[in-house]
């Protein structure tokens, strides 16, 4: 199967190493993988903020880039959920790009539900000592219906305790530019949530998607709290046992 | 304009809500408790998602024959002996109430919960015209002897405190009452027993019409509705005219997802169903019955994207659950509806000019959406108000600028690597620890409370340049 990786334009400039871990652990499952170099954004900023000719531009590209690819996995929760649920209805009334968008549509996944699709029968020979507590993403959990896979492939890391976030369905704060948009509201609900996640005892904030991570991150790190903050790939390639 | 409830600028609003401890605190506990309810009744139901297909199925169905069910609505109210009139503007429902009014020759009115009459200031008219209103729902009586709007469109006084009350109460009373719980509830109670007696005309909301049968159903649980619509001589209940229902029994599932999704409870504790006014037989009740079914903008949503919003049935579901409504209150959004529902309604009602920040205060969670009894994709609906924000160049010069650079950037790979790296190297010159602390432009609001990385200096397409892609070679 040759899959394509839609790396994100927030993971290709900022982590770099997100990407470069779904590589390796795909790579060690066996899968084919190439990065079309076509790919820019999602289009999600332009698209969440009411610009919808510049989202469809962007998603042009994007739809284009991927097109002979039978499977793209994206380290984004909210980035799968924006094509698969916007991309199709971005184009309605658009015969021919509508059929394109849904095509793409029904190959992009997000990575841990692609591991789990492909490899769910499969123990992964991975360690990590320490004690995680797992964000969900609000697209991920909600508009992907995605809960579980993450914490399937999480739960198998052998030496890793991970603990339920309290009040986890609610979100982060990020949203997009709400987090700058809405600057003081956004940093009150990081804060309920470092909270929470500060009281589980974590070492890991585990998550999918890089921008709530990116938030709560900053938040983590302004607030000088011990805590690391990861993304399901980099946790399954830094404990890969080879 | 009638909804705006505050002078504030939005900003402002926020700003005052979020310095305001206690509120947020008893917002946050509120909210706990409420939509902690929810779950439980929601799984006590077993397939909960079947439910709200359900209602979402009743609403769709009478909203889309609306017409038709008005129609079936006014004939019945009028075969029970009841008046009923249309109100298409707010300016509309206060001529009818204050002819009512002229015509009785009142002095004094109680009233009973009705949102649809804070969206038209109602009591402001009243008490402008020399009409002594008095509400009867605890809550509402609160936040009227604060001279204040609702917080919430269930619980109206969820920010204030039980000193706050008893301040209010004592100034009322004209003598110090304790803050204590049951001191004050027996004072309202007392006055407001008082006032029922007095009242020449009780002015109730309705949750529902029932078109089969010309019902008007109202929910409640300290009873105030019926005490409302039962002594004094005349009754007006004003409805916002999408609230019906065709039948019975379809009626029996929408209190159902009602009751559940506001407060968690089975069923309130009062359920009043009045079809009609006084009948010869009857022990009590109101000589006269009108119904003033209110358009205020809502026949503007038929037929467009915004269809569904009409299904709403004022549960506050939405408004439980949303993390924004959590950090800042009601208030905030400055319209009478608040929450995401509000985010939603009043720039439909009102129109986007002066409501531009309403749907961008939301992070487009979905919480709302996954909550909604009737399943209004309410953040979908944000989404579409800020398309029509752009559409109308509600938003400021500088953020199309930079979304004309966006679009132009998305389609031109090598455009978007070069924007990367160049600005890469300019924040990797001032950042400490690959961090920067303090921004400028865009970025000061996020750097002024959250960290915020510099672009790695492999970016992971020079990677796969470089190294990534050879593996597969
Ligand atoms: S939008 Fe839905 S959840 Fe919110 S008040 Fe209306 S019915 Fe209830």
């Amino acid at each position: 199967m040759r899959v394509g990786l839609f790396i994100t334009c927030l993971s290709d400039v900022f982590y770099p190493e997100v990407g470069t871990s779904m590589v390796r652990v795909l790579r060690r499952l066996g899968a084919e993988i190439d990065f079309p170099e076509g790919q820019t954004c999602c289009g999600q900023p332009a698209f969440n903020s009411g610009y919808q000719q510049e989202a469809k531009r962007a998603a042009r590209q994007m739809i284009q880039t991927f097109e002979g690819f039978e499977a793209v996995v994206t380290p984004s929760g909210s980035c799968a959920a924006m094509v698969r649920h916007y991309y199709p209805a971005l184009f309605s009334g658009e015969a021919e790009w509508e059929r394109r968008a849904e095509q793409f549509a029904s190959r992009c996944f997000e990575f841990s539900e692609f591991m789990v699709k492909n490899w769910g029968d499969r123990h992964l020979p991975v360690k990590m000592d320490g004690t995680a507590t797992y964000h969900h993403s609000c697209h991920m959990y909600r508009m992907l219906d995605l809960s579980d896979p993450p914490i399937r492939l999480l739960s198998q890391v052998e030496g890793l305790t991970l603990k339920e976030l309290p009040y986890h369905q609610d979100c982060c704060g990020f949203g997009g530019t709400f987090a700058v948009k809405m600057a003081d509201i956004s940093t009150a609900m990081a804060d309920e949530k470092v909270d929470h996640v500060c009281s589980t005892g974590a070492d890991y904030l585990i998550g999918s998607d890089m921008s709530c991570l990116m938030h709560l991150g900053g938040r983590i790190r302004r607030k000088g709290h011990p805590v690391e903050v990861l993304h399901v790939a980099q946790v399954l390639d830094r404990g890969w046992m080879s | 304009m009638s909804l705006g409830a505050s002078t504030l600028p939005f900003t402002k609003r926020v700003e005052q809500a979020m310095e305001d401890d206690f509120l947020r605190q008893a917002v946050r506990r509120t909210q706990d408790k409420l939509r902690g309810g929810k779950e439980r009744a929601a799984s006590d139901m077993g397939d909960w998602e079947a439910w709200r297909k359900r209602a979402e199925a009743i609403r769709q169905h009478t909203i889309q024959h609306l017409d038709t069910y008005l129609d079936q609505f006014t004939t019945q109210v009028e075969e029970a002996g009841g008046v009923v009139h249309f109100a298409d503007t707010s300016q509309d429902v206060i001529d009818v109430v204050t002819d009512i009014i002229r015509a009785k020759k009142a002095r004094s009115v109680v009233k009973s919960k009705s949102m649809v009459s804070e969206e038209v200031d109602l009591n402001r008219v009243l008490e402008d015209a020399g009409v002594e209103v008095v509400e009867s729902d605890l809550g509402e009586y609160i936040v009227q002897l604060a001279k204040e709007a609702p917080s919430h469109i269930i619980i109206p006084a969820i920010h204030k405190n039980r000193d706050q009350v008893a301040e209010l109460f004592s100034k009322e009373a004209g003598e110090k009452l304790p803050p204590e719980t049951h001191i004050l509830t027996r004072f309202a109670r007392e006055r407001m027993r008082q006032k029922f007696l007095e009242a020449d005309i009780g002015i109730t909301g309705c949750n529902f019409g029932v078109a089969e049968s010309g019902a008007l159903v109202l929910v409640s649980n300290e009873g105030n509705a019926r005490l409302t619509t039962t002594l004094p001589r005349t009754h007006i209940a004003v409805m916002g005219m999408e609230r019906l229902a065709p039948r019975w029994t379809d009626l029996d599932i929408l209190l159902t997802m009602l009751t559940r999704s506001a407060t968690g409870q089975a069923i309130t504790s009062y359920v009043t169903a009045i079809t009609g006014p006084r009948r010869q037989e009857d022990g009590d009740g109101p000589e006269e019955l009108h119904v003033v079914i209110v358009d205020n903008g809502r026949s503007s949503m038929l037929g467009t994207d915004y269809q569904s919003v009409l299904n709403c049935i004022r549960c506050g579901a939405c408004i439980n659950v949303c993390p924004v409504y959590r950090q800042i209150g009601g208030h905030a959004y400055g319209g009478v509806y608040p929450g995401p529902i509000g985010a939603v309604l009043t720039p439909l009602l009102e129109g986007l000019d002066g409501w531009q920040e309403l749907p961008y205060a939301s992070s487009l969670c979905g919480a709302c959406t996954e909550a909604c009894p009737v399943r209004i994709p309410l953040h979908d609906h944000l989404l579409d108000l800020r398309r029509d924000e752009v559409a109308q160049k509600e938003t400021s010069w500088a953020e199309r600028l930079a979304f004309k650079g966006f679009g132009l950037v998305a389609e031109r790979p090598g455009l978007f690597e070069a924007g990367a790296r160049s600005g890469g190297w300019l924040a990797r010159q001032v950042a400490e620890d690959g961090y920067l602390q303090t921004g400028w432009g865009p970025l000061k609001p996020w750097t002024d409370t959250r960290d915020f990385p510099a672009p790695a200096r492999q970016s992971f397409r020079q990677w796969w340049r470089e190294e990534g892609g050879k593996a597969d070679e």
